[in-house]
């Protein structure tokens, strides 16, 4: 497994919060957590719409916009603190060190430049090659993700491709100078399943093949059971359960992750209904005291109303949860 | 539900965005009070300006009281026609607001329906009324407020006229402004009109007509009242600039407009008082007018907050 | 019992792409045509959910929109109840027909007027069609309201108070407000999460047992459909390739393509089975491949699958679009060759 290759950790998130300063006071969207991802593995991160996948991602790309920002915590990236660095600084390790793909392929690509034109700018940018030679590595990449004839479409404009291969376009951006670590941010939502399976397999060689971490943000657990070593389930801007994928699908802890689980259709399997988890998750400003999943648990109790929960270690697993604390109820 | 609707509205981020910037709370202080003027222009002012028989020749082209001559009955002096300055900017205004609000009622609810039913309907009706907007825009205000004038002239008796020349002021400058509340309608309509709730209106099995007025009107709103604003003032200036060309309201009864064109010919012979005051108070209207309007569009636009 | 709904014939919609003629004279390029929906016929029954599945842009949502009226078939029939809607004069004679179908979108975020009161959202079919008059029609919505789970008092507040999930909710109790007993639902988990996504699914199931209501659902997660249909069709271009019983299509799918589909899904047991991309280019609408439009990506396909388009034929309770099925020289699917 690729997580035992290695024990250094390449990106470290340690106790990371992200606040919002809007006139009714800050917002707490990320609210103390803290991952790592290993040399060639790959953390799913899952969790409802809003629970902060995303700010994660933003954050640790060095991409927060104002009124957003880094209140606390700190992030390092092959042991070297990238959090405060300044804005050129982190431009250049963005990029080199860390690529990045977002939801929306057409936001990421610049429909007034050849594909050629903004591969070729980015390699240039942060390898030391020449023209001709980064036209070459721009046409490997292409290949490299899919591209059937490649050397035609190169110079095409990102409007020529179809959706699929314009994911495939910024994927090849992504990967352009090596980066250790890719942030792919629901990289195969918009794809429909069979493209959504090249994609994925894509990823797959890569961390296989050049030892990339890669932390991937989606919302379809299909995608992580089948890609990721390890998976983060957030919550309202904290990580409710986090260990290795199989224990998580399979032998899932924290009640937030059961009803996850429980909520998934699944060919072949006959049920009347599915099991859905009531209600809704909290906005920002207006997370219920003590532990954020409370007010829609089954196995509330007492203390659940009082105190939050930190993720206690359960086996290879962490769940923040009341129930597996050891002094307990 | 309209207390409701109060609350929510200062509760709002239009409210927020509003209280924050010192210069927009001058701005619509400074409009609200020239409003409140022009609307009490009779309580404030010192003599009726449109009443040939309180005008004094012997009183004409007083300076203001603070200069050598002037006197207290006439505090920003007098014009050649021994009008009362500060009087006449006070029904002045009343006369530019007015006419400036009624051109852009009059471009607004034409160039709404139009650029609704071009929007909404497509096909030829959108083709027919675009390129007749096209059409329009080559033609100035100035020149239609001169064709109409022509035309209306020449079917009436100069008193006649007279008392319809605010109406075809009104025509002129509103015909000039609708293809740009008709352009933005259009643009807005077609972004809405391809939104889920406006096919669901359609599946219910709601007519056009309904649909238009009531899903889609709603929401291009707002881009309206923001262009309406500034057109405010920008219809403001044309009836200056129009009655400073003659073509505008009479004499008889001036507009800020006709006061500063009446002014500009004493300017050089030492009476500067008759166009400075009349220009002043325009300045200030429509910059505060069009201060009230950038606002709007940033506080409106939700790219910007 | 098994009284037909919905009966759709030889359905076609074209659409114009050409550029302007202008600029196809000054720059050559003839006229072009999308085949968005290029003969799609198949039946509903009472109290069914048919679901539709294939690749993004082969049709699924034109054929929606077809049934309920937002588009104008090119050619073809839909019948509803027994009467033709097919063009738009005969569905402008039968707005009662209309009134009996409604439809649920995929953006729980733009298909509700942001500027109007939920109430008001779900009163206007009720006030429209003046099904209920004065105080009752607000009792209406709260008894709607209910129904899908909200409050009567949500019917004060504004759309954008509410979840994706509870706006989805709105919908729905829109869409009943006028009494269908036909819905046609475009996506409508795809836009939320899974827990959000459970809660709509068995909504959607206990209010088609307790109105009686038939469902044409459109989804591209296979799960999904295998959780709510009874059964499922299969488009690729614009054409229905093979629609049959769910379990019967889930269980031992025939045409090639339908198999291809059920390779790509991902696998939640992680049971090892390595999963199968769809191999190559989705082909355009524009220029849709002759014969069968599958063929350059089909395993299976020969000669005649180039020039001839295969006819849907009956296989029991199996219908399919395909030479090789028909010539009987299709391999077993994998799991049937397993049992
Ligand atoms: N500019 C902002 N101002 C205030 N709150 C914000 C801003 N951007 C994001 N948020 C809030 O931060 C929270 C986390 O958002 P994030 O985009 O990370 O969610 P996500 O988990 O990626 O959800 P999704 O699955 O919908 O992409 C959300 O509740 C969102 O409302
Ligand atoms: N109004 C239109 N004008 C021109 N082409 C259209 C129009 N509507 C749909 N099409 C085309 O028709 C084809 C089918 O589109 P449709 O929306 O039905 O696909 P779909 O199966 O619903 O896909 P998805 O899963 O992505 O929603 C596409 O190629 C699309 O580009
Ligand atoms: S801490 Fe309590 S409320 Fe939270 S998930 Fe665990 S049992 Fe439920
Ligand atoms: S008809 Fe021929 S090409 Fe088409 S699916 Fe069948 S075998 Fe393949
Ligand atoms: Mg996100
Ligand atoms: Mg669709």
């Amino acid at each position: 497994m690729a997580t035992d290759r290695s024990n250094v950790p390449l990106l470290e998130v340690s106790n990371l919060r992200v606040e919002f300063a809007t006139r009714r006071g800050p917002l707490v969207a990320i609210d103390d957590i803290s991952f790592s991802i290993a040399p060639g593995e790959v953390l799913g991160v899952v969790g409802e719409s809003g629970a902060g996948k995303s700010l994660t991602g933003t954050a640790i790309i060095g991409l927060l916009e104002p009124p957003g920002g880094i209140t606390a915590g700190e992030i390092r990236l092959a042991g070297r603190r990238i959090d405060n660095l300044p804005h050129d600084e982190m431009r250049k390790i963005r990029g080199k060190e860390i690529g990045a793909i977002f939801q929306d392929p057409l936001t990421s690509l610049n429909p007034l430049y050849r594909v050629s034109e903004q591969l070729i700018e980015t390699i240039r940018t942060h390898l030391p090659m020449d023209a001709s030679q980064a036209r070459a590595r721009a046409l490997t990449l292409l290949q490299e993700v899919g591209i059937p004839g490649a050397a035609e479409r190169l110079d095409h404009y990102p409007h020529q491709f179809s959706g699929g291969m314009r994911q495939r376009v910024v994927i090849a951006l992504a990967l352009a100078a090596e980066p250790k670590l890719i942030v792919a941010d629901e990289p195969t939502t918009a794809l429909d399943v069979s493209i959504q399976a090249q994609i994925i397999s894509l990823l797959k060689r890569l961390c296989r093949e050049h030892g990339t971490a890669v932390m991937l943000i989606t919302h379809d657990m299909g995608v992580i059971a089948e890609t990721a070593d390890r998976v983060a389930v957030m919550y309202a801007g904290r990580i409710a359960e986090i260990g290795p994928v199989q224990d998580v699908v399979k032998r899932p802890l924290h009640p937030y992750t059961t009803g996850l689980m429980g909520a998934i259709p699944a060919i072949g399997h006959d049920v009347h209904a599915l099991t859905q988890i009531d209600g809704s998750m909290p906005r920002l400003d207006s997370i219920p005291r003590g532990c954020a999943f409370n007010p829609r648990c089954t196995k509330v109790f007492d203390r659940c109303r009082v105190e939050r929960p930190d993720p206690i270690p359960q086996g290879r697993t962490a769940v923040a949860c009341w129930l597996y604390d050891g002094a307990g109820r | 539900m309209t207390a409701d609707r109060l609350r929510a509205f200062f509760d709002g981020d239009l409210w927020w965005s509003f209280t924050r910037s010192k210069v927009v709370m001058g701005a619509a202080i400074v409009t609200g009070l020239l409003f409140l003027a022009a609307l009490i222009a009779p309580l404030l002012s010192l003599q009726d300006p449109w009443d040939p028989g309180s005008l004094q020749l012997m009183n004409s082209r007083n300076p203001p009281v603070w200069l050598e001559g002037g006197t207290w009955e006439f505090p920003l002096g007098t014009d050649n026609q021994g009008r009362d300055m500060y009087s006449a900017i006070l029904y002045g205004l009343r006369v530019s607001l007015v006419v400036g609000f009624l051109a852009v009622i009059f471009a607004m609810v034409l160039g709404i329906t139009l650029g609704l039913a071009s929007g909404y309907l497509g096909g030829m009706t959108d083709t027919i009324i675009m390129r007749i907007a096209d059409v329009q825009l080559t033609f100035p205000a100035i020149l239609i407020a001169l064709l109409i004038g022509g035309i209306v002239r020449g079917v009436m008796t100069p008193s006649e006229f007279e008392s319809v020349a605010v109406y075809v002021l009104v025509v002129s400058i509103g015909l000039s402004q609708w293809v740009q509340f008709a352009r933005t309608v259009r643009g807005q309509t077609l972004v809405e009109r391809n939104k889920e709730y406006v096919q669901a209106a359609r599946v219910v099995g709601l007519p056009a007509r309904l649909i238009m007025i009531r899903h889609v009107l709603p929401n291009v709103m707002g881009p309206v009242l923001v262009i309406g604003t500034i057109n405010l003032a920008v219809a403001i200036l044309t009836e200056a600039t129009l009655s400073f060309l003659g073509v505008g309201v009479p004499a008889t009864r001036p507009s800020l407009g006709t006061l500063i064109q009446i002014g500009n010919g004493f300017l050089f012979s030492g009476e500067w008082w008759i166009v400075i005051f009349p220009g002043i108070t325009m300045a200030i209207l429509v910059l505060a007018v069009n201060l009230l309007g950038d606002w709007l569009r940033d506080a409106l636009n939700p790219k910007l907050r | 019992m098994s009284e037909n709904v919905l009966r759709v014939t030889e359905l076609k919609r074209y659409f114009d792409v050409s550029k302007p003629l202008l600029n196809r004279i000054l720059e050559g390029g003839g006229r072009q045509v999308v085949r968005a929906v290029d003969g799609v016929s198949f039946e509903i029954e009472r109290g069914e959910t048919f679901s539709l599945v294939g690749e993004s842009g082969c049709g699924k949502s034109t054929v929606a929109r077809l049934i309920v009226g937002l588009y104008h078939p090119s050619d073809g029939d839909v019948e509803f109840e027994g009467v033709s809607l097919g063009r738009p004069a005969s569905r402008a004679r039968h707005p009662e027909k209309q009134a009996r179908m409604q439809m649920i979108f995929q953006d729980p975020y733009a298909s509700l007027n942001p500027r109007w009161r939920v109430g008001d959202i779900i009163a206007e079919p009720i006030r429209f069609r003046k099904l209920e008059q004065g105080a009752a029609v607000m009792e209406r919505v709260g008894e709607l309201l209910k129904l899908v789970g909200l409050a009567p008092r949500d019917a004060a507040k504004y759309p954008h108070e509410f979840s994706g999930g509870q706006r989805q909710r709105i919908s729905i109790a829109r869409a009943l407000a006028g009494k269908p007993d036909f819905l046609v639902c475009d996506e409508p988990t795809s836009a939320l999460d899974v827990s959000v996504q459970a809660q709509i699914l068995n909504l959607m199931k206990e209010l088609q047992k307790e109105l009686n209501l038939t469902y044409l659902f459109i989804s591209h997660n296979l799960a999904v459909v295998y959780h709510v249909s009874t059964k499922v069709g299969v488009m690729y271009l614009g054409r229905l390739v093979e629609w049959s019983e769910t379990k019967t299509l889930f269980g031992n799918p025939l045409h090639p393509y339908s198999r291809m589909l059920l390779d790509a899904i991902p696998d939640l047991e992680m049971s090892g089975r390595a999963r199968t991309p769809v191999g190559g280019e989705v082909p355009s609408p524009i220029n849709p491949p002759p014969g069968c439009s599958f063929h350059p990506r089909c395993p299976f396909a020969n000669e005649r699958c180039k020039s001839e388009v295969p006819a849907v034929l009956s296989y029991g309770s199996q219908h399919v679009a395909c030479h090789a099925v028909q010539e009987g020289r299709l391999p077993l699917w994998r799991d049937a060759a397993a049992a």
